[in-house]
C-alpha cells in the first residue's frame, strides 16, 4: 500500500499542480479582462477586416473578413516556407557533398560558407538583403530586362504572366506522363529482377515528360501565350511596370535570407550523414564492381539519409517558425497580417495570439508528420 | 514518508508564493494605480520608439516632446518631481497590450481617439494633446502637388497597427484607385524603405510627416501635399477601471492648457499665488481644495506649471522650435483661433 501511494502520489500531484496552473492562469486572464471591460470570443473573425494586404495569394480587399486575412497571411507564411525549403535543401545537398570534396579550394570554401551565414543573426541577414537589395536595385525605369522578359526593381521583380488556353488538356497530359512513368518504372524493375537486363529508365522518363505534354500543344489546342511586364509612368519620376507578375522584393529578400541561413545547417546535417556511412560499405559496393555513381546512389546514400533526415527536419521546421521575423521587412506573413494588424485593429490580444500559436503549432507538426513519414519508409526494413 | 512530506511542502509553498501574486492583479481597488506609483516612486510612461517633437530620446537617454511632457506633468502632480517618469518605447503594435497588461500606467504616444479603441478594448482616452490629420509625403522631383494626382499602382509606405492602414484603404478605395501598401513594424524602417525608393508616397499623421522627413537623407527633396485625408485626434489613454488615475491624468493634461490659457507659465507661476483671479489662484493651488479629489495635495497643479510648464511653452519647446511645425494650426487656443479648449478647473 505504502509502495503504491509513493510511486503514484506524486504523478497525481504533479498533474494536479499542472491543471491548477493552467486553471488559475485562464481564471486570472478572465478576471483582468473583466476588470477591464474586454470581451472574450472569436465572432470577430466574420467581421470586415477593412484593411488591404500588399500580396495575397488568393482574392482578398478590404471587405472581406479577418478569417479570410488570416489565410491570407497564412498562405504568405506557406509560400515563403515552401520556396525557402526548396532552395535551402539544394543549397545545402550541394555545400554539404562540397565540404567532403578533395578539392582544397572547394572544400575550404564551403567550410567558409558555412561558418559565415550560421554564425550571423537571421534578423541581421533578413535587414542585410532587404536594405542592401533596395539600396542597390534600379527604378523600375532604369532597369535592364533579365533574359529579355524580366525586370529586377527597387520595387519588385516583374515576371511575363502566362495566359493559358485549354490548360485542362495540358495537365491531364502531365498526368498521363507521370503516370506512364510509373509504369516504366516498375516495368524495368521486374526486368531487372527477373532477367537481369538493365534499360535506362530515367532517359526514357525525361522523353515521356517532354514529349507527352509538346502532344497538347500539337493537336489538343493547348496554347500558352505570355504577358509581358509593360512600362508605366505614375508622375514626372516615378515608374511601375504593370501586367506579368510582380515578386515583391520583401518576399525576395526573405528567400534570400531564410535559404542561405538554414542551408548551412543542412549542409552540416549531409556531410555528417555522408561521413556516417562507413568507409567499408564504400569499398565492398566498388569492389562488386558498381560504377562510383551507383555506388552513391544506391549504397551511400541510402545509408545516409537515415542520418540526415530527422536533424533535416529540425531545420525545417526552423526555418518555418523563423519566417515570421517577415514582419520587420513589412512581408504580409502570418504574424504581420493577423498577429499584427487585425490585432491591432481588434484589439482581441490572446484570441488571436492564441490562434497564430496553434496555427504555427500544426504547420510544424505537420511538418514533421511528413517527414516521419518519408523517414519510415527509408528506414531498414527488419524482416 | 519523510521524502514525501518535503515534497508536499514544497508544493504548497509553490502555490502559497502563485497566489501571494494573484490577489494583487485580481484586486480591483480604487486609485490602485496612483498608490502602486507612490510606492514605486516613479510614473510608468510609454511612449513612441523616437518621433521627434513628441516623444524622442537624445544619445544620453534624455527624453523630450509634448507626449512625454504629459508623462512628466502626472509625475510632477502624484509624486512632486517631474523627473520620475520612467519611458518604455512602444512600437504601435505593442502599445495597447503594453498598457491593458499593467506593464504601464499611461500611453502617452500620438495615439488616435476612436470609437472602437475607446469601448472595445479596455482602454480610456483622456483628452487629446495634438490635433493631426493623415496626410501623405511625396518627392518633390514627382510633380505631384495633389493627391487627387495618384495613379493606379502607387506603392504607399506606412506603419503597422495603425489608424493610417484603414483610412488609407477608405481613402484609395473610395477614389477606386488600387496600391499597393507596404507596411513596416517601426516607423525607422518606413523611412528607410521610402527613402530607397521603395514607395511612391508616404503617409501617416501629418506632424509625424513632418517630423520623420527630417530623417530622410535629403529632407527637401520630399514636399508633404496638403490635403489631410482623416481627423487624428492624439491623446494620453490609460487603463479602464481606475477612474481615480484617468482623472489625474486628464486634469494634469488640462492643467497646461488652461495654464496657457490664463496667462501663466513656468517662470511667472509662483507669483501668480497673489493674483486677483479665483481661477488663476485655483490653478497654481492657492485656493480651493482640488487636488484633495484625486488624493493629491493642493500645490500638484503648481508643481505641474512650475516644473513642466504651460502647453505653449510645451509646444513652443517641442515642436516649434525644432522647427517640425511652426504653425500651430488648430492646435492654437480656442482664443486665438485654434480649438484647443478644455473644462474649467474649478
Amino acid at each position: 500500500m505504502n509502495n503504491i501511494i509513493k510511486k503514484f502520489l506524486p504523478q497525481i500531484l504533479a498533474i494536479l499542480f499542472v491543471v491548477l496552473i493552467f486553471g488559475f492562469l485562464t481564471i486570472n486572464a478572465q478576471t483582468n479582462m473583466d476588470n477591464r471591460g474586454i470581451d472574450f470570443g472569436f465572432g470577430f473573425l466574420s467581421q470586415e477586416s477593412s484593411f488591404d494586404v500588399q500580396f495575397s495569394l488568393i482574392e482578398y480587399s478590404g471587405s472581406d473578413s479577418y478569417a479570410r486575412a488570416f489565410l491570407v497571411g497564412l498562405l504568405n507564411t506557406l509560400l515563403v516556407s515552401f520556396i525557402s525549403i526548396i532552395f535551402c535543401t539544394i543549397l545545402g545537398v550541394i555545400i554539404g557533398v562540397a565540404r567532403l570534396s578533395s578539392n582544397y579550394l572547394i572544400k575550404n570554401s564551403a567550410a567558409w560558407y558555412v561558418e559565415f551565414f550560421r554564425n550571423i543573426p537571421l534578423l541581421l541577414q533578413i535587414f542585410f538583403w532587404y536594405y542592401a537589395a533596395l539600396r542597390a536595385l534600379p527604378l523600375p525605369e532604369k532597369a535592364n530586362a533579365w533574359f529579355g522578359v524580366t525586370y529586377m526593381t527597387v520595387k519588385g521583380y516583374y515576371i511575363p504572366s502566362m495566359v493559358w488556353e485549354n490548360l485542362n488538356v495540358f495537365l491531364y497530359c502531365g498526368l498521363a506522363a507521370i503516370i506512364s512513368i510509373i509504369v516504366l518504372r516498375n516495368y524495368a524493375n521486374n526486368l531487372r529482377d527477373t532477367k537481369g537486363k538493365q534499360i535506362p529508365v530515367f532517359l526514357y522518363s525525361i522523353a515521356i515528360l517532354i514529349v507527352l505534354p509538346l502532344l497538347s500543344f500539337l493537336f489538343g489546342g493547348v496554347s500558352l501565350e505570355f504577358e509581358l511586364p509593360q512600362l508605366k509612368k505614375l508622375s514626372k519620376i516615378s515608374y511601375i511596370y504593370e501586367g506579368g507578375i510582380s515578386l515583391p522584393p520583401e518576399l525576395i529578400a526573405l528567400v534570400l535570407a531564410l535559404s542561405l541561413y538554414t542551408s548551412t545547417f543542412v549542409a552540416e546535417c549531409v556531410r555528417a550523414g555522408i561521413e556516417g556511412v562507413s568507409k567499408g560499405q564504400k569499398e565492398a559496393a566498388a569492389s562488386v564492381g558498381l560504377t562510383p555513381n551507383q555506388v552513391l546512389k544506391l549504397v551511400i546514400m541510402p545509408q545516409a539519409l537515415r542520418i540526415i533526415i530527422p536533424p533535416t527536419t529540425n531545420q525545417y521546421l526552423n526555418l518555418t517558425k523563423n519566417s515570421s521575423l517577415a514582419a520587420a521587412i513589412a512581408y504580409p506573413d502570418l504574424v504581420l497580417v493577423f498577429a499584427g494588424t487585425a490585432l491591432m485593429q481588434t484589439g482581441k490580444a490572446i484570441e488571436i495570439v492564441s490562434i497564430t500559436m496553434l496555427t504555427y503549432l500544426t504547420i510544424s507538426l505537420t511538418i514533421a508528420a511528413i517527414m516521419n513519414w518519408y523517414n519510415k519508409k527509408i528506414e531498414i526494413k527488419e524482416k | 514518508m519523510f521524502k514525501l512530506v518535503k515534497q508536499l511542502t514544497s508544493f504548497v509553498a509553490m502555490f502559497a508564493v502563485l497566489f501571494a501574486f494573484s490577489t494583487e492583479t485580481m484586486a480591483a481597488k480604487k486609485s490602485k494605480t496612483l498608490e502602486n506609483t507612490k510606492k514605486r516612486g516613479f510614473v510608468r510612461c510609454g511612449v513612441s520608439q523616437g518621433l521627434p517633437g513628441f516623444s524622442n530620446a537624445d544619445e544620453s537617454g534624455n527624453w523630450t516632446g509634448i507626449d512625454v511632457d504629459v508623462c512628466r506633468a502626472v509625475a510632477a502632480a502624484t509624486l512632486g518631481d517631474a523627473t520620475k517618469v520612467k519611458f518604455t518605447p512602444l512600437s504601435a503594435k505593442e502599445r495597447f497590450t503594453a498598457l491593458t497588461s499593467g506593464e504601464i500606467d499611461i500611453l502617452s504616444r500620438n495615439t488616435t481617439w476612436t470609437l472602437s479603441r475607446d469601448a472595445d478594448i479596455g482602454l480610456t482616452f483622456v483628452g487629446v494633446n495634438f490635433y493631426d490629420g493623415q496626410g501623405f509625403m511625396v518627392r518633390k522631383g514627382s510633380g505631384i502637388k495633389s493627391t487627387s494626382e495618384f495613379k493606379n499602382g502607387t506603392s504607399v509606405c506606412t506603419n503597422l497597427g495603425t489608424t493610417t492602414e484603414l483610412n488609407m484603404r477608405d481613402f484609395f478605395d473610395s477614389r477606386g484607385i488600387s496600391y499597393e501598401p507596404v507596411v513596416f513594424e517601426k516607423a525607422d524602417e518606413v523611412v528607410a524603405a521610402y527613402d530607397a525608393g521603395r514607395c511612391d508616397t508616404y503617409t501617416t499623421d501629418k506632424s509625424g510627416l513632418a517630423a520623420q522627413r527630417t530623417k530622410l537623407s535629403a529632407p527637401d527633396d520630399h514636399v508633404v501635399l496638403p490635403e489631410t485625408i482623416s481627423k487624428e485626434p492624439l491623446g494620453p489613454v490609460v487603463r479602464q477601471g481606475d477612474s481615480v488615475w484617468e482623472d489625474i491624468v486628464r486634469w494634469s493634461l488640462n492643467t497646461m492648457i488652461e495654464a496657457e490659457e490664463y496667462g501663466v507659465n513656468s517662470s511667472n507661476a509662483d507669483m501668480m499665488k497673489t493674483s486677483n483671479n479665483p481661477a488663476i489662484k485655483r490653478l497654481v493651488g492657492a485656493e480651493g481644495e482640488l487636488g484633495a479629489a484625486f488624493g493629491l495635495d493642493n500645490d500638484w497643479n503648481l508643481r505641474i506649471i512650475k516644473q513642466v510648464g504651460n502647453y505653449g511653452e510645451s509646444y513652443k519647446r517641442n515642436i516649434a522650435d525644432t522647427g517640425i511645425l511652426p504653425d500651430r494650426g488648430p492646435n492654437e487656443l480656442w482664443t486665438k483661433g485654434g480649438i484647443l479648449y478644455v473644462p474649467p478647473a474649478r
